[in-house]
């Protein structure tokens, strides 16, 4: 039986909101690696490091913002190996990056296997007084953990950064032309593996987010594809950071629609259901990549290839 | 300080040995990461490594094991290999391994219970139309639109998953099951089964299938011109359209071939060493076969003896769960160690590494 | 005499194989224009690499107004008052002139305060630049004004400047050449690479000549002729590329109307091109880069499909055919860009043979490649072309830009084309090499093929050329004889004036 009553838009917004936060974190690290003109594929392994991370050190601390933190570091170090590969041993981005969510599925499910099953801490949500009680507004804006504002903070820090400081500057120098960033005597390895380590402590974070607040729990292979939809979303936003936003929360509604369709009895089977995030992903990837939307792409000049300073 | 220097040709030697090294640094760091879990590192390489093939208490069912593991990874592998030297990444062999087993049960599960001898042809058909046609998605994404391959092809896993799942839960569930999820047994179904050829060698359809397309690659690869086009077009793909390559139809080729490995792979796991459609069916085969790709240097050659060897480390990383208590994720991270370290390693065939004075920087 | 601005003592660096600079030393004098002459591979850009702090050398001395200088970045060289101007240059396109001038200064005022400044300074030296556009927009005369006016930004004592008018027209030259000596008026010093020597006698008080990493020469450019400027920076006396007197056939490659996208963003639209070319003759299409040289030969080649009747080949309509048919109709190309383009760079010569010899020369069958034949033509090319290889197992990155020139080009040649085009023949290749080339193009034509030579040097156009037409914004002039032709007739060709244009002004 169909129900659609049953889903009240207002819920739905602020689900929204939470279903958007791990990919929106991770998509933002991603693009300011993308930027610097390295293709990181290892987002899905490096968020999966984080959930496992993160998970584990609030479970022992008790804390969740240990846990947050932890996560972080552990999605940078993680990212690390991937630096050292592409940046140092000159390896391809592509099979390093797969290598690295390889890698990081395993090693996640080695770190969590004392974790199944067992209960975080709770991230209490913020309370933003009068704000929070306001009708429709409050539930979907004033009612969230810290995180998701975090993310936005994030957001709009990298867009400042990327665009109004000398720092930003030289990163997306480098990432568009790293022989003439070189011969201005910027060091385009170590531009580029902060880059890379900054979008592993970004899908760190992303990580933890779902296992210590939207799920919450720790089970194998949790992150599910959310990488992968990371992923596509910077294509999707042709690297502007205020169009992560955009898209992230338009999959975080279709995210929570295709849920409250199946929680509603919708005749569908659910497996179906479960499927359209993906399907819309891919669909979003041909509109983006088609014909007129492709010229204000605009992806790095550098993007994905190897520089190996001679001389 | 260590400086690379671009070698001005590529070392042969290197090549060669780089695979080697990779495999003895990972079991090097496999054995920290054992003993880091408390377990005695030198018995669980010998465990994983060595005990399958010689062990008399376990070889007789291991031995068999190695080429129901390793047919499918090699047939895969060769496609992927195919395509990863043209530059086409297709990463998504793990959902037409899915859809090649569907489409192939699901020709099975119609004919149920007639005999024919054409029942079999039809599925490895079915099985390799359907992996082709589910990696025929990304290709004329690609060609049409532009779209990442690499991109389509890994979120069309996650949709292929769930029409799996949808399958062995709905449409496919065995009427006979009782209500659980899981198709009829296709095994035990004569005139669908793949069948071990040769007693207690795990030879099946598949393995010789495997060889064949090791074969076939091989020529490809090594005495046609469209392998060469192949390698062109990865390596310096503008050269490739100046000697006339239409990149296009490359896409479609690589993609479409190794779809239909992959499917066929699938098909003849689903009736042979897997019985039946059931939703956990796929378990990494599609990824696995990556690092398989990669490990045996995109070369068929290489391929089958990569195959092999991670085909060991799946049944020697079971046996070391079941006598050690190793945990099976540690095998995972083992794969994904050797992927690392045959990465780095690569380094020393393109470059050399020269202790130099420090550059102030 | 007075102390120099810069003076270099006993510099020496090597790399594996190679003697970049051996004891080179030189002064460089306050307000002076001090040109750097050498061929490709003297040792010039690695000296100037050194002087701007890219690279150290193993040994000898630099001197700034008589104190030891030894730069080991980039910023160290900025901040004593060298500023560079590079031959490729280092500009972004995705950013603006304001971004790409402040990402080449150490402490950039604030954007809105530098574009200003940008706005002046272009004015005060004439080279208007608007700092708001988008760099990838701007010509590349006009990129080269931007490099200018970020190094002016600086107040340089020392301007080093790499190969600065390749790719400029006669036009622009002139204007350039009026900032530079505006700058030498305010007593500040240019270094000045080249190895256009006319261009060096016009400008330069000074001159260094370069060969194989060694100083050869020392001499003031305006006593000097081109000639004996020619023959210090190469050592020999040069072969002069010469072809007997010759009638031409009949027309082997006809262009009608051909108007083509590129597939390229910032690439270049070909508008309307037509022209003929008779069997035996040479054609020189000269133009600046960036004006559809790239595509003008990828629609030749194939790689740009076109409407079928807009090529022909002698009579044959192939514009639809991709490369392979029409190189069985004898219609052969030999691109730019050697490495990646015409060669693959990790690909051996005998697998590079095989690249455009395999229908031609019969060396697939059924499909199967036949690699013991394409080993042959491998083997015939070196040998003929006399490409310095040690065999065709070698990898084509580790040939010279002039070894791999002569094996692209004569990969063609060894196939007996009826129509060859190539584009830029001669670029970065060295004295020795590019008279092989020439000579093998005439001989070629003289066999009876057409030729089309695609170049932005018009000295070379001028020498091997029958015919001249220039491409300006994808527009190919009318052609007209070499002979007779000068320099301002072309330079008006060049800036995109046609005769019929010209007369009605």
């Amino acid at each position: 039986m169909i129900d659609l009553s049953s889903i009240n838009p207002v819920v739905l917004a602020a689900a929204l909101m939470v279903a958007a936060t791990p990919i929106l974190l991770a998509a933002i690290g991603e693009l300011v690696v993308e930027k610097a003109g390295v293709l990181n594929l290892g987002v899905e392994g490096m968020m999966i490091t984080g959930a496992v991370t993160g998970f584990a050190v609030a479970v022992m601390t008790r804390d969740p913002y240990l846990g947050l933190l932890a996560a972080a570091v552990g999605g940078a170090t993680i990212s690390l190996i991937f630096a050292v590969l592409t940046q140092v041993m000159m390896a391809n981005q592509v099979a390093s990056g797969l290598a690295l969510t390889l890698f990081g599925l395993g090693f996640s499910a080695l770190l969590g296997q004392g974790f199944v099953g067992v209960s975080p801490p709770r991230t209490p949500r913020l309370d933003f007084g009068w704000l929070t009680e306001l009708p429709v507004i409050g539930p979907i804006l004033f009612r969230h953990d810290p995180m998701v504002y975090v993310s936005l903070i994030l957001v709009a820090a990298v867009w400042y950064f990327l665009n109004y400081s000398r720092g930003g500057r030289i990163l997306r120098a480098v990432g568009e032309n790293h022989e003439a960033a070189h011969a201005l005597g910027y060091n385009v390895r170590r531009v580029r593996i902060l880059a890379i380590a900054f979008g592993g402590a970004c899908a760190g974070l992303g990580g933890a987010y779902l296992s210590l607040i939207r799920v919450p729990q720790w089970t194998e292979g949790m992150t599910a594809g959310a990488g992968w939809i990371a992923l596509a979303l910077v294509v999707f936003s042709s690297w502007r950071p205020w169009r992560v936003v955009l898209g992230a929360y338009l999959f975080g509604g279709i995210i929570v629609l295709q849920l409250n369709l199946q929680a509603a009895g919708f005749r569908i089977p659910v497996e179906y259901l479960a499927m359209s995030p993906y399907l819309v992903t891919i669909l979003v990837l041909v509109v983006m990549s088609s014909g007129r939307a492709r010229k204000t792409l605009a992806a790095p000049g550098s993007l994905g290839r190897p520089f190996h300073a001679s001389g | 300080m260590l400086r690379l220097e671009k070698r001005p040709q590529p070392s042969a030697a290197w090549g060669w040995a780089t695979p080697v090294l990779a495999v003895a640094l990972t079991m090097v760091a496999g054995g920290i990461l054992f003993a880091a879990l408390g377990k005695d590192p030198f018995a669980a390489i010998k465990m994983i490594f060595w005990d399958p093939l010689f062990n008399p208490q376990f070889a007789s069912y291991s031995r068999p094991q190695l080429l129901v593991k390793a047919g499918p990874l090699i047939l895969i592998a060769v496609g992927l290999a195919i395509g990863f030297r043209a530059g086409i990444w297709n990463i998504g062999a793990e959902g037409q391994y899915i859809i090649g087993a569907l489409c192939g049960a699901a020709v099975a599960l119609a004919f149920f219970p007639s005999p024919g001898w054409y029942i079999f042809p039809l599925m490895v058909l079915a099985g390799a139309f359907g992996g082709w046609a589910w990696a025929m998605i990304p290709a004329i994404l690609k060609t049409r639109f532009n779209t990442n391959e690499i991109l389509v092809s890994l979120l069309l896993v996650y949709v292929a998953e769930k029409i799996l799942a949808a399958m062995a839960t709905g449409r496919m569930r065995n009427p006979d099951g009782a209500g659980f999820p899981g198709s009829r047994n296709i095994a035990q179904y004569p005139a669908a089964s793949n069948p071990e050829l040769i007693a207690n060698s795990g030879m099946h359809w598949g393995v010789v299938t495997a060889f064949i397309a090791v074969i076939f690659a091989y020529i490809l690869l090594h005495k046609h011109i469209l392998g060469y086009q192949v390698q062109l077009a990865g390596q310096a793909p503008r050269a490739a359209r100046f000697a006339g390559v239409a990149p296009a139809r490359l896409v479609v080729l690589c993609l479409g071939l190794s779809g239909a490995l992959a499917g066929l792979a699938g098909l003849f796991e689903v009736a042979g060493p897997a019985r039946m459609i059931s939703i956990d069916f796929n378990v990494g085969y599609g990824f696995t076969a990556i690092i398989v790709a990669f490990l045996g240097r995109l070369h068929p050659v290489g391929i089958v003896l990569a195959g092999l060897l991670m085909a060991l480390t799946y049944i020697g990383g079971e046996l070391a769960q079941f006598m050690l208590g190793l945990p099976s994720a540690s095998i995972q991270v083992f794969q994904g160690m050797l992927l690392f370290f045959l990465l780095a390693f690569d380094v020393l065939s393109n470059y050399r590494i020269r202790f130099a004075r420090a550059e102030a920087a | 005499m007075s102390e120099p601005l810069l003076a270099i003592e006993g510099m020496t660096k090597t790399y594996p194989g190679v003697v970049a600079n051996s004891d080179v030393s030189f002064d460089i004098g306050k307000g002076e224009i001090h040109a750097l002459l050498g061929e490709n591979g003297a040792g010039k850009s690695t000296l100037v690499k050194a002087i701007y702090g890219l690279i150290r050398p193993d040994s000898g001395s630099m001197r700034w107004r008589g104190a030891p200088f030894t730069p080991s970045a980039p910023h160290e060289a900025r901040a004593a008052g060298v500023a560079m101007v590079f031959q490729h240059f280092s500009l972004f396109d995705a950013l603006d002139v304001a971004e790409n001038v402040a990402l080449g200064m150490d402490n950039p005022p604030p954007l809105r305060r530098l574009a200003a400044q940008i706005r002046k300074v272009s004015q005060d030296y004439g080279l208007p630049l608007d700092p708001d556009q988008l760099l990838g927009d701007l010509s590349a005369g006009q990129r080269q004004r931007v490099e200018i006016v970020r190094c002016l930004l600086q107040d340089p004592h020392l301007l080093i400047m790499d190969e600065p008018t390749s790719v400029l027209t006669p036009q622009e030259v002139d204007t350039l050449f009026r900032t530079l000596r505006q700058l030498r008026s305010e007593g500040r010093s240019i270094l000045y690479i080249s190895h256009k020597l006319e261009e060096i006698r016009a400008l330069c008080d000074k001159a260094t000549v370069l060969r194989l990493g060694k100083v050869v020469g020392r001499c003031d450019p305006r006593q000097k002729t081109a000639r004996e400027l020619a023959e210090m920076m190469v050592g020999t006396k040069l072969h002069q590329p010469e072809r007997p007197p010759h009638a031409p056939g009949e027309v082997a490659l006809e262009i009608r109307a051909l108007n083509l996208a590129s597939p390229s963003p910032f690439g270049t639209r070909l508008k309307e091109v037509s022209i003929s070319v008779h069997a035996g003759e040479i054609l020189g299409i000269g133009g600046v880069a960036g004006n559809g040289q790239d595509e003008f030969l990828a629609a030749l080649s194939g790689e740009m499909r076109a409407p079928r009747g807009a090529v022909f080949v002698k009579g044959e309509p192939v514009g639809h055919l991709g490369p392979n048919a029409r190189r069985a109709l004898g219609l052969l190309c030999a691109p730019e860009q050697r490495l990646g383009h015409a060669a693959a760079p990790e690909m051996t010569l005998t697998e590079n043979a095989l690249l455009t010899g395999a229908w031609r020369q019969k060396l697939v069958k059924g499909g199967l490649v036949n690699w013991t034949k394409t080993r042959g033509f491998a083997e015939a090319v070196i040998k003929r072309f006399d490409v310095r290889t040690p065999g065709p197992q070698v990898v084509a990155r580790a040939l010279s830009g002039g070894n791999l020139q002569k094996f692209v080009i004569g990969r063609e040649i060894m196939q007996r084309p009826e129509v060859l085009v190539v584009n830029q023949p001669t670029w970065g290749v060295d004295a020795a090499a590019a008279a092989a080339i020439r000579q093998a193009l005439m001989d070629l034509a003289q066999g009876g093929a057409a030729v089309v030579v695609i170049s932005q040097d018009l000295d070379e156009l001028l020498e091997i050329a029958d015919s001249f037409a220039a491409l300006n914004a994808g527009r190919l002039t009318a052609k007209r004889p070499v002979r007779g032709l000068t320099l301002d007739q072309i330079g008006l060709m060049l800036g995109g004036a046609d005769e019929d244009t010209d007369a009605a002004a």
